[in-house]
């Protein structure tokens, strides 16, 4: 019995450990990142695809998008996230943060001092990102307005709580592998590059599984709205009709092929989107109809 | 437009509205009437700002002028109390509107005022048309932004 005991004991231990390795923090390799040199102004262009703001700015529906205070509140099956402040303030927000750390927060989900973000952050997507591109988010988000907002906690239910259980959930889910593959012509590899990597389309438009990982087999195909009633509409599939003239002009203009006008959380996208130069809302375009095909 | 004439009989809804609650108020489907008129004559110019179609003045000018006119559409019985997505199955109308109706009637006249402009600029050559339609869409979006729900 003690024997069976000193065993099992034994064999927990070893989970235990195993558990804690699987779970440990996996930074992006430092050589690679330490040595970039970000431009703020190709930044501009890589804040506005990412859409940085429609999560970080501040909790009034007419904030500022250029003032990232943070405050916004978005309810899950796990519990309330609330984005933090990532503006340049030194106390509240990221203004001390090294460009590596900003990088590692932004493509691998590890805040500075090495826990787990969790993957409402869209890391999961960004992890596809050109480190180049990330610093040049980086020289960007420095040269906009520092504010003094304090961030507020999430609101998590048990074991969510427990920030080392995502390094787990990255364990098994986070993935750089582009979803949609096969040859692509110029055009729909930078519009992949932009809903893939940057836009993160598939995070809200894409059902997740019980873990909250998205369902790679329904990419895009529309998903319950996990903040509110009704749903995020398909943009793939057999309930997607739209040509790649229809995306565009939605993303630049905000009007569908019936002239109803974007509201929503999608308003925040058109609103970054109708920024960019009207190439890269083709190339987008041109990545939703290829990846219908 | 005062919040008193936009909810006018908002009391004597009210009162109508409260025995209707089990099956959907009537006013549901005539608030979504209005929205596909605006629609009908909203998609006309839209296809000409887009190019695709060609410009028309005329028909860009009887769209202008439908919107103008539909956008004057007396408000008050369109929007009883307990006809929010909260309440009831069948409408996208956040409960946010009643929370903040000041800020929903302000929305509503810059539609109206956004109207009477594109009205003015519809004739007057694609040029003239497409600002003047960019800022209508706009004034849509403020109010889809802040109290549309996502469809089902």
């Amino acid at each position: 019995m003690r024997k069976l005991f000193a065993g099992l004991a034994g064999l927990a231990l070893i989970a235990a450990a195993a558990a804690w390795v699987l779970s440990a923090p996996r930074p992006l390799d430092e050589t690679i990142i330490s040595d970039l040199t970000g431009d703020a102004e190709a930044g501009r262009v890589i804040f506005l695809a990412s859409g940085c703001s429609s999560c970080h700015r501040g909790g009034a529906r007419d904030s500022d998008p250029l003032v990232l205070a943070g405050g916004r509140s978005f309810e899950s099956d796990f519990g309330t996230f609330r984005a933090p402040n990532i503006s340049p303030d030194p106390d509240h927000g990221i203004g001390t943060w090294t460009q590596s750390e900003f990088i590692n927060a932004v493509m691998r989900g590890i805040s500075p001092d090495g826990a787990h973000y969790y993957p409402a952050f869209p890391y999961t997507s960004y992890i596809r990102a050109r480190p180049q591109d990330i610093a040049d988010l980086y020289a960007y988000i420095m040269t906009l307005p520092a504010d003094a907002t304090p961030s507020e906690p999430h609101d998590l239910g048990f074991p969510f709580n427990i920030r080392r259980t995502v390094g787990l959930w990255k364990t098994l889910f986070l993935t750089d592998d582009w979803t949609v593959t096969g040859t692509l012509t110029e055009e729909e590899e930078r519009g992949r590059y932009l809903a893939e990597a940057l836009s993160h389309c598939a995070e809200c438009h894409t059902p997740r599984n019980a873990l909250g990982a998205l369902d790679r087999d329904q990419w895009n195909m529309g998903a319950p709205n996990p903040s509110g009633r009704g749903r995020i509409p398909a943009i793939a599939g057999p309930d997607f009709n739209w040509s790649a003239f229809d995306v565009s002009a939605y993303l630049s203009s905000g009007l569908t092929p019936e002239f109803d006008v974007v509201g929503g959380s999608m308003a925040d996208v058109v609103n970054n989107l109708r920024q960019l130069d009207k190439s890269e809302n083709d190339a987008i375009a041109a990545y939703i109809t290829r990846a219908n095909e | 437009m005062t919040l008193k004439t936009f909810f006018g009989t908002c009391a004597l809804g009210l009162t109508l509205a409260l025995p209707a609650l089990a099956e959907t108020d009537p006013a549901v489907a005539q608030r979504k009437g209005q929205f596909q008129l605006y629609l009908h004559n909203f998609g006309v110019m839209g296809a000409m700002v887009q190019g695709r179609m060609d410009y028309d003045a005329a028909l860009a000018q009887t769209a202008a002028d439908n919107l103008f006119h539909i956008t004057r559409h007396d408000q008050s019985r369109l929007w009883p109390e307990g006809t929010d997505s909260a309440s009831i199955e069948g409408t996208r109308a956040n409960p946010a509107i009643w929370d903040n109706l000041d800020d929903f009637v302000s929305k509503f006249v810059d539609l109206q005022n956004a109207a009477e402009n594109l009205q003015s600029q519809a004739g007057n050559g694609l040029d003239a048309l497409q600002p003047a339609f960019g800022a209508t869409a706009g004034t849509c979006q403020a109010c889809h932004e802040a109290y549309r729900d996502e469809a089902s």
